[in-house]
């Protein structure tokens, strides 16, 4: 195979299967902060707040991910 | 159920197609909507400019002088007018501006003293900083002209820009005017994006020069959108880390890295080897900081042009405001991230306990 398609490939690897993991991490962080809300409404907006954060955290993994396949595909 | 959905689509086309007014915009957003899908087909547009560094507004000006540096003297020039504006103007009782910038002052506080506690006061000033400074420019990123304001260098041949030669055979059959091939081409040949016919490229830079047109150069770019600015940060930052950690705690701060103590040789060597991972966690730190800001600021400018170049219009709104807030997000994580480093750093380990009570 020739190096170029190679790299379109490895791009498209690297994205999809990087992607994975941050989703579940985020899908799981997600309905635990539902359930806690549910459990306790008083404290929402503090668990809102580390919601985010938890998710930003959760999701620089995929970003790793997409800098990576930037990086395979335009350098 | 079905009820509900037809009453559902009764409200929608009434606030559709209800009065005279509301079906002359339907019919102007459905049209430009329409329009902008099929103006594709007609002429088509160049995909958009996707360049990983920030590059050098003029041909002739040194390396250094990118557009991102450019944008982030733009930025520092706003917030020390406002800081400026708002010192001296200081009044008893507030209004307007200085309203505004207490209240913003106030929050940061109130998030800075929920991480850090009675040191937030001496933590406040850098995160504080770093917050307004990385959300003025995420969201610099996001005004219209940013990034699509610029013009053309004079064509350059890059080495990798090959094609096979009958792509230009192709262009010939189709029997378009000349000059449209070569531009199109060359506007496509920025950023390294598209690959372009060598033929083409090599009989460009005298047509291009004579048009202006070359390699597109935007004139602004977001600055958290080039990894200089977003690794210099991370890097301060966690020099600022083992700062606060020696103001602490003196020298015994380093005791983290080089520890060697305990009760026999086995918990030495262990101690030894949790050392070597603080430092490797400690270097890891400055790559995730750089990278995690880096990458969603970037990756959000991508999906922006990539949206309005597939439909240029209402398309992209949501996308817009989705950036908004992924800019006011990733500035607040910064912050909070730099706060608790800072925490860390300045508790030992054997004071643990003591802190928390």
């Amino acid at each position: 195979m020739d190096v170029d398609a190679m790299k379109q490939l490895g791009a498209a690897l690297a994205m999809g299967l990087g992607a994975i993991g941050p989703g579940i991490g985020i899908g799981l962080i997600g309905s635990k902060a539902m359930e806690a809300m549910g459990r306790n409404p008083e404290a929402a907006g503090t668990i809102q707040t580390n919601m985010i954060l938890s998710i930003a955290f959760a999701e620089s993994i995929g970003i790793f991910a997409l800098v990576i396949a930037l990086l395979l595909k335009f350098v | 159920m079905g009820k509900m959905l037809g009453n559902l689509g009764n409200k929608l086309l009434n606030l559709l197609w209800g009065t005279q007014t509301r079906k002359v915009w339907t019919s102007i957003v459905v049209i430009l909507l329409v329009l902008s899908l099929a103006i594709r087909f007609i002429y088509p547009v160049p995909p958009p400019h996707v360049a990983l560094s920030g590059e050098p507004i003029l041909s002739t000006s040194p390396r250094w002088f990118t557009n991102s540096l450019l944008m982030t003297v733009i930025v520092d020039i706003v917030l020390l007018a406002l800081a400026l504006a708002t010192r001296f103007s200081l009044k008893e009782v507030p209004s307007g501006l200085q309203n505004a910038m207490e209240a913003i002052v106030e929050t940061l506080y109130g998030l800075a003293e929920s991480v850090a506690g009675k040191n937030a006061a001496k933590f406040f000033p850098w995160a504080a900083t770093l917050f307004l400074l990385i959300i003025v420019s995420n969201w610099s990123g996001l005004i219209p002209g940013v990034g699509s304001i610029g013009y053309y260098h004079p064509a350059e041949i890059h080495g990798e820009q090959r094609v096979p030669a009958d792509q230009e055979l192709k262009d010939e059959s189709t029997g378009e005017p000349h000059s449209r091939v070569l531009t199109n081409q060359l506007a496509m040949a920025d950023g390294k994006l598209i690959l372009v016919d060598l033929a083409a490229v090599q009989a460009a830079p005298a047509a291009a020069e004579e048009e202006g047109h070359g390699k597109f150069v935007p004139l602004l770019r977001a600055p958290s959108a080039d990894l200089n600015m977003t690794f210099a940060l991370a890097l301060a930052t966690m020099v600022m880390v083992q700062v606060w950690g020696v103001r602490f705690l003196g020298g015994g701060y380093f005791r983290k890295f080089f520890n060697f103590s305990g009760p026999n040789t086995f918990m030495k060597s262990i101690n030894a080897f949790v050392g070597i991972l603080e430092l490797i966690s400690e270097i890891s730190r400055i790559l995730s900081f750089g990278f995690r800001l880096f990458g969603n600021i970037f990756a959000g400018e991508i999906v922006l042009a990539t949206m309005a170049f597939l439909v240029a219009f209402l398309v992209p709104v949501p996308f817009y405001m989705l950036e908004v807030f992924v800019g006011f997000v990733q500035a607040l994580v910064f912050m909070m991230l730099a706060l608790v480093f800072f925490q860390m750093a300045s508790i030992s380990h054997g004071t643990h306990d003591e802190h928390h009570a």
